[in-house]
């Protein structure tokens, strides 16, 4: 007992030792939490206007092999997103996301919502809402990462970007040296799609091609939203966030087609940046628990898991090129992740569908808003059976900015 | 930013090594044949899509009762199955053809889509559970002669070696093309594909995978496995094409250390226990349009003909012309590498029973029991020859 109370001891005078903004007071305002960051962006105020613009964009290049065959080179536009944010009055924000993919092969409403302050802790949003939870996923603009590939979990099992109309609330405060905040949505929900879709495994991103959820929901059953973070000055953010509801149409025109099938998603994240010139940290994890058939295809995961750890270091900051504030940044990125948890009824042995990636990058800021990052990562991915791994290394190259 | 260069140099002059390298040839069991044209090479890719990334939903006509949603999902690999992926038939246990057509048969359609009740086997149907076969090399073999099979069959066992070998004598659907000088007994026609030699070729094979165990519809194969009424087709005919003509061109496994003396040892084990009796090594295909097919001496280890294989492993289940305790003989190429398509285990056998090589061995009875005798009384040195030379298949 008495070296665990030393080492948290250490612990804490190393983190304090490390701490940013140790003589700025915290408030809310202050000390900005995962959660803030769509808030948080450079925008550009249109004259002496209400009205901001602003946006980000990214742009790589990528080479891949898969078991010593490789497609080549590609050049890539994942992503174009524009932002525009208004102040209708004092305590009345508007604020939507817009994002073309794929240059403009998919084009989405990703935030759309009004804001209406009531009070630090209650506060009213409504619109087209981000559910997705966990750290990267409230944090997720191109130009904040050193890494050109979002993580695999964040995307896949969480459907990264996928949004839904609804209401809620949110709120933050803070408390001596911590600050508290959280979110809580009812939106429209998943869709059968999740385990009935060309992927030939429990995909939630597939609810993503239904654009009807802007119209109506697919069950009538909310989704439920909840998300909250706590952040102390000296020991970063942690992070839970959950989300869940009943995924399938099991009625239609007062006809019982099926039971009520759920879906649930809890993330756990953590992150931290040691001091002005120390280590970052984001670290995610993420589980999910569908409601199959029994009657199904075992192909089709009960359970998925996945996460990711990034350390960021940066190993330069000095004026270069004329830029004064440049800086460049080491990174590593371990993730894993566990497309169907279980065992195959037939044989009682582990169904694999599993990968596991490492990433290295290194990231060049010649302002803090724009990275140019290469990045080269080696990903192993099993089979359903467990079959020898697939290997495949990629060399990524590419640049993304806020404008 | 000396740093910076220098580790950018490292990149692109360490790029090469940085890649995975390709698994050697012998290593893969998928793969096309060599010589194939470009034109064939593109067909074979179209094939290679639609076989294993083509994941059928409800939207695109999975089920609504299925086995399973893809091909590529029961042939991992191209190799053997896994018991995940097993099918179960029903309901015929003589020549006289299936009893329980009107009540699901002959293959159960063990999973359903969220909202729908599977089929279960019907009360008083015997039943067995078959795992499926690998896929290389499927071409030479639809490229043999029938007068090559038939010339290798014995069914009175006038040899008297205990071995007979008979065809499986089948009706084919209307849409099947006979091969150039086919032979026919009473309207029937050889078999030659799956567990017990009942489909005569690629063509009946695939479109029957696509209605039996995806519940998909096509012009050859068009009631609908749930309700029997006959649908718009869920496949294309050209789709059904691209996959056939994969699984045609698909390579014949490579046999790994075969100038290893313990392997070399092993065959000459393998024949003089009588295992070639029925695992033929050697066959010759005939002509063909696909060029690299035609004429050329392959080395499945198969006679294509049915085997009493004995009680141990008559499930009470037939087709065709075949008797319960009958057997095609399985190719016994690729062998080695199931484990790779099967999860890092062997399962062996039309049911997958046998989890080693030497299990698969000692359930041969009927016609395989003298081999199997034989078998066990062979010195340690001689088994491990054996089994040696089996896994380089």
């Amino acid at each position: 007992m008495k070296r665990l109370l030393l080492s948290v001891l250490f612990v804490h005078q190393l983190a304090a030792m490390f701490a940013q903004g140790d003589t700025i007071p915290v408030t809310p305002d202050t000390m900005k939490l995962n959660m803030d960051a769509v808030y948080g962006r450079p925008f550009q105020q249109l004259g002496g206007g209400s009205i901001a613009l602003g946006g980000y964009v990214e742009a790589n290049t990528r080479y891949s092999n898969t078991d010593g065959i490789s497609e080549g080179l590609s050049f890539q536009l994942p992503r174009l997103t524009l932002f525009i944010s208004s102040s209708i009055t004092r305590r009345i924000k508007f604020l939507t996301e817009i994002e073309l993919e794929e240059g403009g092969k998919e084009i989405n409403i990703e935030f759309a919502s009004i804001d209406l302050a009531l009070h630090p802790m209650l506060n009213l949003r409504g619109g087209v809402l981000m559910n997705p939870i966990g750290a990267f996923n409230q944090n997720h603009d191109g130009p904040k990462w050193e890494f050109v590939d979002r993580p695999i979990a964040s995307t896949t099992i969480i459907p990264a970007t996928w949004s839904n109309v609804g209401f809620g609330l949110y709120g933050k405060t803070a408390r001596g040296a911590w600050v508290y905040a959280y979110e809580a949505y009812l939106t429209n929900g998943f869709d059968g799609s999740i385990v009935d879709n060309a992927q030939g495994r429990t995909w939630l991103p597939a609810a993503k091609a239904n654009s009807e959820r802007f119209e109506e929901s697919s069950n009538g059953v909310p989704l439920v939203t909840l998300k909250g973070a706590i952040k102390h000055r000296c020991y970063g953010e942690l992070g839970l966030s959950w989300m869940g509801g009943v995924y399938n149409r099991f009625q239609e025109d007062g006809l019982k087609l099926d039971v009520r099938r759920r879906v649930d998603l809890l993330a756990i994240d953590y992150t931290a940046r040691f001091g002005t010139h120390g280590p970052a940290i984001t670290a995610e994890h993420v589980w999910a628990m569908v409601d199959v058939p029994d009657t199904y295809t075992q192909q089709y995961g009960r359970a998925q898991r996945g996460g990711f750890v990034d350390f960021v270091q940066a190993i330069m900051r000095k004026p270069v090129f004329g830029w004064k504030d440049a800086c460049l940044n080491l990174a590593l990125r371990a993730e894993y992740v566990d497309y169907n948890v279980g065992t195959f009824n037939e044989t009682g042995g582990n169904i694999a569908d599993e990968l596991v990636a490492i990433t290295g990058g290194i990231g060049f800021r010649p302002a803090s808003g724009t990275v140019l990052r290469a990045n080269y990562g080696y990903e192993w991915q099993r089979d359903l059976l467990g079959n020898p791994a697939s290997r495949t290394a990629k060399v990524l190259v590419g640049v993304s900015s806020y404008f | 930013m000396r740093l910076v260069l220098l580790l950018v140099s490292l990149v692109l002059v360490g790029c090469h090594k940085l890649m995975p390298d390709a698994p050697a040839e012998d290593q893969l069991l998928d793969g096309p044949v060599d010589g194939l044209s470009t034109d064939e090479q593109a067909r074979f890719l179209a094939g290679d899509v639609a076989f294993n990334d083509e994941v059928f939903t409800s939207a695109t006509g999975l089920g609504p009762l299925f086995v399973s949603t893809s091909c590529g999902s029961c042939h991992a690999g191209d190799g053997r199955g896994h018991p995940f992926t097993s099918l179960t038939r029903f309901g015929q246990n003589d020549g006289t053809g299936n009893q329980y057509l009107d009540q699901g048969g002959p293959q159960l359609q063990h999973r359903a889509l969220p909202g729908f009740a599977p089929e279960e086997v019907p009360a008083g149907a015997t039943s067995t559970r078959l795992l499926p076969p690998p896929n290389t090399g499927l071409g030479f073999l639809d490229a043999v002669p029938d007068a090559m099979i038939l010339a290798l069959a014995d069914p009175d066992d006038l040899d008297g070696d205990g071995i007979s070998g008979t065809p499986n004598w089948i009706t084919t659907p209307a849409y099947i093309t006979h091969r150039p000088a086919p032979v026919e007994q009473g309207g029937k026609h050889i078999g030659r594909f799956g567990r017990k030699g009942a489909a005569y070729d690629l063509l009946q094979q695939t479109a029957n995978a696509y209605n039996q165990d995806i519940g998909i519809t096509s012009n050859y194969e068009p009631v609908d496995t749930y309700t029997g009424a006959i649908l718009d087709p869920e496949v294309s005919n050209s789709t059904v094409d691209q996959v056939v003509f994969y699984l045609l061109t698909l390579k014949a496994p490579i046999q790994r250390d075969k100038d290893d003396p313990q392997v070399i040892a092993g065959e000459q084990v393998f024949t003089a226990v009588g295992c070639a009796k029925c695992h033929t090594p050697e066959l010759v295909t005939g002509p063909s349009p696909i060029a690299p097919l035609a004429n050329k001496t392959v080395r499945p280890y198969s006679d294509l003909l049915l085997h009493d294989m004995g009680s141990g492993l008559d499930d009470g289940y037939t087709e065709g012309s075949a008797l319960t305790s009958e057997w095609r003989t399985p190719p016994l190429w690729g062998l080695g590498l199931s484990s790779d398509s099967q999860g890092g285990s062997y399962f062996l056998l039309h049911d997958g029973r046998a989890t080693t090589i030497e299990q698969a061995i000692e359930a041969h009875d009927g016609e395989g029991q003298a081999s199997r005798i034989a078998y066990q009384q062979l010195s340690t040195t001689d088994r491990e020859a054996l089994l040696r030379f089996l896994e380089s298949l």
